[in-house]
């Protein structure tokens, strides 16, 4: 890079506005917490029927994720992200977003090329990336535990 | 009607007429400061069309019959078409030629590329041969969105220098029949590359393109900032502008009150929640095509330099770390009484 583009670049990031990252990270906060709560509450409701915690963490799983795909096609969750960023992103009601969205954006090309190919267009990389450090943590937890 | 090269590569003409404009934009746009002065407003931005990018093929298809029947002609005195867009393969131009059927040559400089095909249709009328051009550019914010960005319903925080693409289309007839606008002189831009790499700050990187644009326009003119009512660049945005000032005080070109452009005009900023201002290629030919020709005629505006501002760059590129190369083509459009 030449210094007239080395000194531009330079200039632009001292303009720049500047990010609101004490608003964003205090609705970060409230917007996770919130999600976090509601998962609670349902893994709770499981336990009142009887069921041990553990055996209580399948069901809610799948009703956080049914609630994130219900939010997202009501077109209300890309507006919860807007606010509360990875507070909205990160738990599992963010991935099932990430999942929605692109089934409702590519329907249009078709099954198979549009929804099909597209599904994971977003979420792709959480899961490759998130099976891949459950390798590597799973392979040294056998590696010095010698449990598998 | 004439047409002479001056200085470095800006051409100079004379006898060629905008003879009439027509703008199209979706309901955001309709809302915004701008709203009133564009000639249709859609309430639904996809209103019955089953996919975006058939309503954006729509979009253009409205405002090239408000233009051709605003120049008070029909679609066989159109020599030929010229014009873009932001999609693969400039889909929304190519598909909609499939209904007009008069001669298309399509164009592509990104956000730049009304003022591209402007330009050339004026060269093209003052060289003689080609009588009538209809010069045009569009954009959908939700075919834009999906090839360039994320799904619409996708949850992400765009940051403050981040760009909204505008749902919009704008087209000018232009010809040799004596009208209330006047082009004067165009100068086609240089490729600019400054090193930004940020796709969500397109306005800093445009703006060195769009101040060499201007420089070699005003030098080649022999004019200065002073003789333009206003110079309008595409879509630098509220950022993008305060770069170019900061640039231009740099480089010894200091601008005035008269410095302003399309995509910081076409939205509330505060209240519409657009971020750094519109863009798109439809952003400076609507806001052209609609509020800026009305002034022209209405006389509140003597001369206008349209400099619409385009990157160049692709999914592909920015994901491989490359910078984005820039682009800005230069019209200057004067109101036919002050020609004298």
């Amino acid at each position: 890079m030449d210094e007239e583009q080395a000194q531009y670049q330079k200039r632009t990031q001292q303009l720049m506005p500047p990010r609101p990252i004490w608003r964003n990270l205090i609705w970060a906060f409230l917007v996770g917490g919130i999600i976090c709560e509601a998962g609670q509450l349902v893994q709770w409701f499981f336990v009142n029927q009887g069921m041990s915690t553990e055996a209580a963490t399948p069901p809610t799983v799948v009703v956080m994720i049914g609630l994130g795909a219900l939010l997202t096609g009501l077109g209300i969750y890309d507006r919860i992200v807007k606010r509360g960023g990875m507070g909205g992103t990160l738990p599992i009601t963010g991935f099932a977003n990430a999942m929605v969205a692109p089934a409702m954006e590519f329907k249009t090309e078709g099954l198979v090329m549009g929804i099909g190919a597209r599904l994971f267009s977003v979420a792709g990389p959480v899961l490759v990336y998130g099976m891949s450090a459950a390798f590597v943590v799973g392979a040294l937890r056998y590696l010095f535990t010698g449990v598998a | 009607m004439a047409i002479e090269r001056v200085g470095d590569t800006s051409y100079r003409m004379s006898g060629v007429y905008v003879l009439g404009t027509g703008s199209v934009v979706g309901p955001k746009e309709g809302n915004g400061p701008l709203g009133q002065d564009f000639d249709r407003v859609w309430t639904d931005d996809v209103r019955d069309f089953p996919t975006f990018e058939k309503a954006e093929q729509g979009l253009l298809a409205e405002a090239y019959d408000e233009a051709i029947s605003r120049a008070g002609c029909g679609w066989s005195d159109i020599d030929l078409v010229l014009g873009g867009d932001l999609l693969d393969q400039t889909v929304t131009t190519n598909f909609a030629a499939r209904t007009h059927q008069r001669p298309l040559a399509g164009l592509f400089a990104a956000c730049a590329t009304f003022t591209e095909a402007l330009g050339l249709g004026a060269m093209l009328v003052a060289g003689g041969g080609i009588r009538t051009v209809l010069a045009s550019a569009s954009s959908h914010h939700s075919t834009a969105e999906r090839q360039f960005r994320f799904p619409l319903e996708l949850g992400y925080q765009r940051p403050p220098t981040a760009a909204w693409t505008a749902t919009a289309a704008g087209a000018a007839v232009v010809g040799e029949r004596r009208s209330a606008i006047a082009v004067e002189a165009v100068t086609l831009g240089r490729v600019i590359d400054i090193g930004g790499k940020d796709p969500n700050d397109m306005g800093s990187a445009m703006a060195p393109a769009a101040f060499d644009t201007i420089r070699r326009h005003l030098d080649n003119t022999h004019s200065v900032l002073r003789d333009y009512d206003a110079v309008f660049t595409g879509d630098l945005g509220h950022f993008g502008i305060a770069m170019l000032r900061d640039y231009g005080q740099d480089h010894g070109l200091k601008f005035g009150e008269e410095l302003d452009d399309c995509g910081r005009s076409l939205y509330q900023q505060g209240s519409q929640d657009t971020h750094n201002g519109g863009s798109g290629p439809g952003c400076s030919a609507s806001v052209f095509a609609g509020p800026l020709a009305r002034r022209l005629t209405e006389g509140k505006l003597t001369r206008l330099l349209l400099v619409a501002t385009g990157a160049l760059f692709s999914p592909t590129t920015y994901q491989q770390g490359e910078s984005i190369p820039c682009i800005a083509h230069a019209v200057q459009l004067v109101r036919e009484e002050a020609l004298g």
